[in-house]
């Protein structure tokens, strides 16, 4: 059993990632993400592949760069084939001994555009070839580094400036796509969701996907106080909610059957989705003008159905003799 | 050890012996017609154990390039190959390759460009990265092919250039072509006897010492990253020569950036890139035997363009056509363009453009007989009346 930290406390006081300097919102939980990924695996060299994205703009503006870790950006959608070159070309190189021989982790991460939409296909390609690397996406529910275009992650009913709530169409029609169900499909060793609400939790499952020998996923909820209207001070409370509403479960898979629930406690009575809801500026046209509880009905049927699917394979998973 | 040998190779068999040799740490590659034999042979290679090399079979030639990016970042030899839509659709990455000043040697089985659909050869994929900031070269034989994927590794990694190289041979008429093929001999595999050593990248993705690449640059700089680049890629055309003159020099085969044949007192000229230039020297000599006094350039480095070479190639002729595999719709074929461009206001040659073989229609002694005469007519009329000729279309 490899050893987690238990405390904020025992994590690494020092920066190994991102430094301060950086160009990102006040109060975006992003800056946290890449710095607990930094705090996770203190003891190993790290090379980051970076996607377009807010993480990746606000970051390296040149000639400045915030970054301690080698640091390399391509485009938006090949993030994964991108780390998958850096990963064939070092083990090459330590094989031929022309780099030493080292136990160097490929981090890769993208925002959900680049991870749900426009770049699934080249993860999708990397995770069947079996390359080494750890992917992170950081998910805001939104196109956030172009200004809050809808994705595949956005939920339904949000408001984004290409689902605007209008007098017909009432934001987003679609529901948010079940990501990691499609990354566990592939058979991976270890996924994961995480959330910025519980970093320890993050922290751990980051440690244990840099343990996987092949690749491992961590999809991260990442609540944006620009995209989501809410205050700086609040991106950890919106994402507390996310995952105590069982709106954004914290779960893992192991070898793409195993699912393991992680938080909420399905013990605790559930907190209600309109909680989740009603202080999120993108969500306020179903409070206002008047209540829209038909909409806010539909979202908490969908999280129960969710939620319910999900303790189904949980349960199912611990029963199993073949894990 | 190896010593030369002559042997019946394909066109692609040919890149893929050369690609061998040439030792790549990685190769990052997705099948398409006509391409597809390098990499089936490049992966029975890895198989095999005759290379050792980490070959990715990525699920696409957008993340082919990507991984080319990703590899040659870390200071491995970096090798892909593809044609037509391939290079379509890798073409994002295969600009940001050369911005990033990455080394790359990539093949293209020069194919024609869809719709419609169609396998065959042209010009229309190699054009369409012509402004990506790739060195490109075109070979006219298999022997050429061969030759020039070991110049190109060796070009890409020298750190006066830090550029990718894309190695141009035109699909079917040279990749499914059986000539012969004199390999090189070679004592130290490792480096080519000196002529290609273990890449030594300027920078690369090191933990020991970190840096950051591929920033985003904002006005204030990007235009000045931009000047970098181009003075760069002018500036290898001279390195190129070297490799060339050095290549030449150890295996006695010369390949010019650009060739003149019968050149000296040639009245009429036509410039061509790619397999038609055999074609095109048959042509001259059928000519020549006839008493016209006829003659060829063969462009074989297309970027960086050699400017001052063509200049002293053309500047005695009366007339020169330029022939063009491609068009650019709306305007002429982009191999005259740029001729046309080095040519004017310095009082040479009548410059036309002839667009010839588009999605592998036959280019034939016949072919350029009709551009011959055509030029022997402008010539005589002292002006260009069609500056922009289709060659061998139906009913016309």
């Amino acid at each position: 059993m490899a050893d987690y930290p238990t405390r904020l406390a025992d994590l690494p006081k020092e920066e190994r990632s991102v430094s301060s300097g950086h160009r990102l919102c006040t109060g975006c939980a992003a800056g946290t993400i890449a710095r607990l990924v930094g705090k996770a695996v203190p003891d190993k060299p790290l090379i980051w592949v970076n996607a377009t994205c807010c993480m990746e703009v606000a970051t390296t503006i040149y000639p400045f760069a915030a970054w301690h870790i080698p640091w390399l950006h391509n485009a938006f959608e090949n993030t994964a084939a991108t780390a998958s070159g850096v990963r064939a070309g070092l083990d090459m190189l330590m094989k031929k001994g022309r780099v030493p021989e080292r136990d160097i982790e490929v981090i890769a991460i993208g925002g959900d555009g680049g991870t749900y939409d426009i770049g699934i296909q080249a993860i999708s390609g990397a995770i069947e070839r079996g390359h080494d690397f750890v992917y992170i996406c950081y998910d805001n529910e939104a196109y956030m580094n172009t200004g809050i275009q809808r994705s595949g992650a956005t939920m339904h009913a949000a408001w984004t400036t290409t689902s605007p709530a209008g007098e017909v169409v009432l934001g987003k029609k679609e529901f948010k796509k079940p990501l990691l169900r499609i990354v566990a499909a592939h058979g991976l060793e270890y996924c994961a969701t995480a959330s910025v609400s519980h970093p320890l939790d993050f922290v751990r499952k980051v440690k244990r996907a840099v343990d996987v020998k092949g690749p491992a996923f961590v999809h991260v909820i990442q609540p944006c106080l620009r995209g989501w209207r809410f205050d700086t001070s609040e991106s950890f409370q919106v994402a507390r909610l996310a995952v105590e509403s069982r709106f954004f479960p914290l779960y893992e898979v192991y070898h793409g059957y195993k699912y393991v629930l992680n938080y909420p406690n399905p013990a605790l009575s559930k907190v209600p989705i309109e909680d989740y809801l009603k202080n999120q500026g993108r969500l306020r046209h179903l409070f206002r003008p008047e209540k829209n509880q038909e909409i806010i009905n539909i979202i908490q049927e969908h999280v129960d159905l969710e939620w319910e699917k999900l303790l189904e394979l949980a349960e199912f998973s611990e029963k199993s003799a073949i894990y | 050890m190896a010593k030369a040998k002559t042997l019946g190779m394909m066109g692609d068999f040919a890149v893929a012996e050369a690609a061998k040799l040439c030792n790549p740490d990685v190769i990052a590659a997705y099948p398409i017609t006509p391409q597809t034999i390098i990499v089936e042979r490049l992966s029975e290679f890895v198989a095999d154990g005759e290379l050792e090399c980490e070959y990715i079979c990525v699920e696409s030639e957008h993340s082919a390039m990507s991984a080319c990016y990703g590899a040659s970042a870390t200071g491995a030899r970096v090798y892909t190959a593809t044609a037509s839509q391939g290079l379509a659709l890798m073409i994002e990455i295969v600009y940001i390759t050369a911005s990033a000043r990455f080394p790359v040697v990539m093949t293209i089985a020069n194919r024609a460009l869809s719709g419609p659909i169609n396998i065959h050869c042209d010009h229309s994929d190699a054009m369409l990265a012509r402004d990506s900031g790739w060195i490109q070269l075109f070979a006219e034989d298999c022997q050429e092919a061969y030759d020039s994927t070991i110049q190109a590794f060796r070009i890409a990694e020298d750190k006066r250039v830090s550029l990718p190289v894309m190695n141009c041979l035109d699909g079917f008429v040279l990749s499914h072509s059986i000539e012969p093929v004199t390999t090189l001999p070679i004592e130290d595999e490792e480096t080519l006897d000196g002529f290609l050593p273990i890449r030594d990248p300027l920078y690369k993705l090191d933990v020991d010492a970190p840096i950051a690449q591929g920033l985003l640059a904002l006005p204030e700089f990007y235009m000045e990253i931009k000047r970098g680049q181009q003075e760069a890629h002018l500036k290898s055309l001279s390195v190129i020569k070297e490799v060339i003159q050095d290549f030449g020099d150890r295996w006695g085969r010369y390949y010019p950036v650009v060739e003149p044949y019968q050149m000296d007192d040639a009245e009429v000229a036509v410039m061509t890139i790619g397999s038609s230039t055999g074609t095109g020297k048959a042509a001259v000599d059928e000519l020549r035997a006839e008493g016209k006094k006829v003659g060829l350039v063969k462009l074989r480095c297309y970027r960086p363009f050699p400017v001052k070479d063509i200049q002293a190639a053309l500047k005695k002729a009366g007339a020169v056509g330029v022939c063009d595999r491609a068009v650019s719709f709306g305007s002429t074929g982009p191999v005259y363009a740029d001729t046309a461009g080095a040519m004017v206001g310095r009082g040479g040659p009548l410059v036309k453009n002839f667009i010839i073989g588009l999605g592998g229609k036959d280019i034939t002694i016949d072919t350029f007989r009709t551009m011959y005469d055509n030029l022997y007519a402008d010539l005589a009329k002292g002006e260009i009346e069609e500056p922009v000729e289709w060659i061998g279309i139906r009913g016309e």
